[in-house]
């Protein structure tokens, strides 16, 4: 029976792969762990993993060495406003892109699509100048706007989902003379759900991560989001580590449990992203 | 029965008419009057939807217009000219990418993007293909997955930060456990100017493994198992499948990851901007740092910005030939 060989090969898989889990994930296991040690228990050789005692007070004084509390205030008031407004402009476009015929359709999903190619950088410096005309400079508006109303990728994503709804779903309600909003709002959006899911997941992350917007168009610290504060914090503390670990322990978070709850959309939308090639 | 164009803005009314028109003739109406409706509600429709697609993809559509077309449009313009931000702006034609090339610190900036990018690409890409192969068919697939993709989808600073201390040189984990276990005296990670890359490409290939792991868990499942079958009844063993079957029709998967992950890497820019600033001596000055500090330490805004444009080129030639490659892929499978 080749039952044996393939349980050793099996063992051998397992122990490979948590060996891989165990580098994946030490980071993050050191990063809590350290959150909660003395200072001086940081510079013990061999390391000590175990914090001797807790010291729960640091992740107190990584909030208030710095106003923390306000840049994830920042930070959250910042995403809800930009999540609400991408599912709802994305999820519009995408379903004229995918259910409704107009004029130049085709072209201008095409431009959406190659703006995807389009790499932030590229464009930051005339987008840093348009919004030091209007005034935006050093204000929430500078991020949140251009997040807001334009997502080429919340498109493309949510329009492959659109059209694989059958159109019987809308030819009804089109019989019954109901207008295209009506159709969009009451039919199509509540069977996206999990893509929207999906989109709320993908902006919500990348705009909690974002570094390099901030950077450029943020200066006081008090409009600081999460990322910017913890540069800040590296800048100014940068021999406190167990501060900074409670610190960067703080900015993970709220990724780590919408990583959690939503991984299953995250992976199907990373897929999908690559099918698109 | 020719039915005339009307002017879209007053369907609505009308559609309210036919309502009332049927309503009045009362529930046993003849059915050629509601076959009537249905038709002139489709054609109505038709017209109307020319209105209601631009409605509806409005929104994203000034998006676009205002924070990508424009700026990529300015961007260039921007890099045609001389300008500070402030004073006159001047046309100087293509001296500032004429400058670039001889710029001492654009070259340093393009040879370290281009080192960084061959640590890393190939590395991360060998390594999902054996994670996702391994993860194929597993028991705990799905748990294994979370845990690999978790540093995917974390925040670079905040992940900087931690990396910032493991790679220490004197209190840092990779050094004490390198002394501990195996005797050795590890390398000064983030300040010897040999070693500030490689540690840098170390991280980004634990942060981005989980991209191209999924992505070639998702080309797995692409592949049927019949050619396993055949090839087992011709007494394949594991080894000779892998090699001639998953990683020969895993190879288009491989293609776009690894132009992705070229793109990618060609942005690379928050780890060296928070670990090392850049240094020691440069040593970790990318291109995007070349950018940022040209436009926003310098305020040079053209020279800048014609760093940038040379940034799109190199990514839109990688996109161009990676969807040239893959169309005719996809026309071989026919």
């Amino acid at each position: 029976m080749p039952a044996k060989g393939f349980r050793i090969s099996t063992i051998l898989l397992h122990a490979a792969l948590l060996l891989g889990a165990c580098v994946m994930a030490l980071p993050f296991v050191w990063m809590v762990l350290s959150a909660l040690k003395d200072l001086s228990q940081v510079f013990i050789v061999p390391p000590k993993w175990i914090p001797d005692p807790f010291v729960w007070s640091n992740f107190k004084d990584s909030l208030t060495a710095l106003p923390f509390g306000r840049a994830y205030f920042n930070s959250f008031y910042i995403n809800v406003i930009v999540v609400f407004c991408q599912l709802l402009t994305c999820s519009m476009a995408a379903y004229a892109f995918a259910k409704i015929r107009f004029p130049f359709r085709e072209p201008m999903f095409i431009l959406f699509l190659a703006t995807m190619m389009v790499p932030g950088q590229v464009t930051i410096i005339p987008l840093y100048l348009l919004l030091k005309n209007i005034g935006w400079l050093d204000s929430h508006l500078s991020i949140i706007v251009p997040s807001a109303i334009l997502n080429a990728f919340g498109v493309f994503l949510l329009r492959q989902f659109f059209k694989g709804i059958p159109k019987e779903m809308e030819e009804a309600a089109i019989v019954d003379g109901a207008n295209r909003w009506t159709i969009y709002f009451r039919i199509m959006l509540p069977l996206t759900k999990p893509a929207l899911s999906a989109l709320g997941i993908f902006t919500f992350l990348g705009m909690w991560n974002n570094f390099f917007y901030p950077l450029i168009f943020l200066n006081s610290p008090d409009k600081f989001t999460v990322p910017m504060m913890l540069n800040l914090y590296r800048g100014m503390y940068a021999t406190d580590w167990t501060l900074m670990m409670a610190g960067a322990a703080i900015a993970l978070v709220p990724v780590l449990i919408v990583y959690i709850i939503g991984q299953r959309y995250i992976i199907e939308g990373v897929t999908l992203s690559g099918i698109k090639g | 029965m020719p039915v005339a164009r009307v002017p879209s803005f007053i369907f609505l009314e009308e559609g309210r008419l036919i309502d009332m028109k049927v309503q009045a003739a009362g529930p046993d109406a003849s059915t050629s009057l509601t076959r009537e409706k249905v038709k002139k509600n489709f054609l109505k429709k038709k017209t109307a939807d020319n209105i209601w697609g631009f409605v509806f993809i409005f929104p994203q559509l000034v998006g676009l217009i205002c924070f990508s077309l424009i700026p990529l449009i300015l961007s260039f313009v921007l890099s045609m000219m001389n300008w500070d931000g402030f004073g006159e702006r001047t046309f100087v034609g293509f001296e500032n990418f004429a400058a670039q090339f001889k710029d001492e610190e654009f070259k340093i900036a393009v040879i370290n993007t281009a080192y960084y990018t061959l640590l890393t690409v190939p590395t991360s890409i060998v390594l999902a293909i054996l994670v996702a192969i391994g993860l194929n068919k597993v028991r705990g697939k799905i748990l294994y997955r979370l845990i690999y993709f978790m540093p995917n989808i974390t925040m670079s600073v905040a992940v900087a930060v931690v990396f910032m201390w493991l790679f220490n040189a004197d209190f840092g984990l990779i050094n004490l456990y390198l002394k501990e276990w195996f005797g050795i005296e590890g390398p000064r990670w983030l300040t010897d100017t040999r070693f500030v890359m490689p540690s840098i490409a170390l991280l980004s290939i634990w942060m981005g493994l989980g991209f191209g792991m999924v992505m070639f868990l998702a080309g797995l499942q692409g592949i049927s198992s019949t050619y396993y079958e055949a090839a087992q009844i011709d007494g394949a063993n594991k080894w000779q499948q892998i090699l001639h079957i998953t990683l020969p029709l895993l190879s288009p998967t491989t293609f776009f990851v690894t132009i992705i992950s070229i793109i990618g890497s060609f942005q690379v820019f928050d780890q060296s901007f928070v670990m090392t600033s850049g240094g020691p001596a440069k040593a970790s000055y990318t291109m995007v740092f070349h950018i940022y500090e040209t436009a926003f330490v310098d305020f040079t805004f053209g020279k800048s910005t014609s760093a940038a444009v040379i940034l799109f080129l190199i990514i839109l030639t990688l996109t161009l030939f990676q969807m040239y490659i893959s169309k005719r892929w996809v026309h071989y499978e026919d």
